[in-house]
């Protein structure tokens, strides 16, 4: 127990957790933006938007998490030498926060289409009724209701995103939970299997609150009809 | 597709122009973006025809491309036939009428769906290194990840498949003499498989794009080898690209199959065949990496 205890003085593990939660903050933000709008462009009427959406959700969410992220660091920043910021470590941070939106707002742009298939016929035609065009009705009648009806599978996609952020490790970012984890391992033998229960146990202390917030949000938002 | 109906009107002459105005607008936006990765790229000199042509050698594809493939292949496979097993087993002991058995199983399952995918990979992989009976601790800790996160999520779609079911199903059973086990068999979970198959073949795409970590633990697989191809000739953009584009025509396959799927099962099954599920536990598997 002693031994277990020495751990904790020797590595920062709550640090490697908060890295891992500002990557899923940060990522979290860009990949709602991005996928509010590309929902915006599958549902207009412009077919070249539609296509833009499509061809986006369908090329991102097929390709590995992990593809995208070591893109980023080998292809964009060694290939093309794309730099975020002058600082070398930030960097790779900001370029694995970079591909987790990328990829997760694929999934965002799916969860907003499905909660706007929640919203009754009876709501576009009200907003029509009363002489509201595309982008007016979109914004005060369809998508209020939508981002209501599209809690629960919004908040199973940021679940997935505070899981997927230890996938940052493929993009050289090292002060995060798996990266920790593994130096921990290799230089602690004694005491393998402790170690990988408490960085499990981080994380189901952080995703299952999260879970049981968005279950509790979506019944408590959930329009009623 | 029912929501374009839902969320405007046939266009009157108005509508139409904004509309063509619209799309104006929007072939222009993709005409600039991809000028722009051209001009990024060109600048770079990442269009250059040597950067291009080691993907029309067979050497590329005989010692780095196909090899990569056949190892994400096989460790996808393998994690396909050992999840849906771990995930019968599993999901019927949730369904159980023996307290114990149900609880240790769900809590089982529900400690594997919350960790990362990855960090179980890391730990299997330094632990089973320790084991001198193994021989390739990569693959098999891959192989083992996959089964351990994924054969959970299947668990709880035939979970919930067998609760989608109409009570009646189970009630037959009991009626015609069967023990709750039998019934569970024979009756409600391959109702249960068939409802619950797009969402299943969904799953695939997962287990095969979740391959791709092993490229982390370095597990030779088809990211890995473009990495080492790329590294050797010089040109890692382009073999990045190329592995990327395989995993997406592989998937995008299985994704139109799980979609077909859905359409074509709905009248075998009394349970309610979709891709997605209430509690859109798929939702969520989907997103994983």
């Amino acid at each position: 127990m002693e031994n277990y205890l020495t751990l904790f003085e020797t590595y920062d593990v709550p640090a490697a957790f908060w890295a891992n939660i500002q990557l899923t903050f940060w990522a979290a933000i860009w990949a709602t933006l991005l996928g509010t709008l590309l929902a915006l462009f599958r549902i207009s009427p412009i077919a070249s938007l539609q296509f833009v959406g499509a061809a986006y959700v369908n090329i991102f969410r097929n390709t590995p998490l992990t593809i995208i992220i070591a893109f980023g660091v080998l292809g964009l920043f060694g290939q093309l030498q794309v730099s975020l910021t002058d600082d070398f470590n930030l960097n790779f941070f900001r370029l694995a926060i970079l591909g987790l939106s990328l990829y997760h707002a694929a999934f965002v742009c799916e969860a907003i289409r499905s909660g706007v298939n929640t919203v009754p016929l009876g709501q576009a035609e009200a907003a029509r009724a009363i002489g509201l065009s595309f982008l007016p009705a979109a914004r005060l009648i369809i998508l209020p209701q939508a981002f209501r009806g599209a809690i629960a599978p919004l908040g199973n996609v940021l679940i997935a995103l505070i899981k997927n952020s230890t996938v940052a490790a493929a993009g050289s970012v090292a002060i995060e939970a798996s990266s920790l984890m593994k130096t921990m391992i290799e230089f602690r033998g004694d005491l393998v299997i402790p170690i990988f229960l408490t960085f499990a146990l981080g994380f189901v202390i952080i995703v299952i609150p999260v879970g049981l917030l968005t279950t509790w949000a979506s019944r408590k938002l959930a329009v009623a009809r | 597709m029912s929501v374009q109906q839902v969320l405007f009107d046939a266009p009157g002459p108005k509508a139409r122009r904004n509309i063509l105005l619209g799309n104006i607008l929007g072939v222009a936006l993709i005409v600039a973006l991809v000028a722009y990765v051209v001009f990024l790229l060109g600048g770079k000199g990442q269009l250059a025809a040597e950067k291009w042509t080691p993907f029309l050698e067979g050497r590329t594809w005989e010692f780095f491309i196909l090899p990569g493939l056949l190892n994400t292949l096989k460790a996808a496979a393998i994690a396909v036939v050992t999840s849906i097993l771990f995930g019968l087993i599993f999901g019927m002991s949730r369904l159980s009428h023996f307290l114990p058995l149900r609880a240790v199983a769900g809590v089982i399952v529900e400690f594997l769906r919350a960790i990362p995918v990855l960090l179980m990979m890391i730990f299997l992989w330094l632990g089973f290194g320790r084991v001198d009976a193994i021989d390739d601790p990569a693959f098999v800790a891959v192989v083992v990840a996959l089964t351990l996160y994924n054969g959970s999520v299947i668990a709880e779609l035939i979970r919930s498949g067998v609760q989608g079911l109409p009570k009646g199903q189970r009630e037959a059973g009991m009626a015609i003499g069967m023990t709750p086990l039998q019934s569970l068999r024979s009756i409600e979970v391959p109702q249960a498989l068939i409802a619950m198959l797009p969402a299943l073949v969904s799953q695939f795409v997962v287990i095969l794009k979740d391959s791709a970590l092993g490229y982390i633990i370095g597990y030779s697989e088809l990211l890995q080898n473009a990495r080492r191809l790329g590294v050797g000739e010089g040109n890692l953009l382009q073999a990045l690209l190329i592995s990327a584009l395989i995993f997406i025509v592989i998937n995008f396959a299985l994704s139109s199959v799980a979609s077909r799927l859905s359409t074509l099962l709905t009248f075998r099954t009394k349970g309610k065949a979709k891709t997605t599920k209430q509690d859109g536990v798929v939702a969520m598997d989907a997103a994983s990496t």
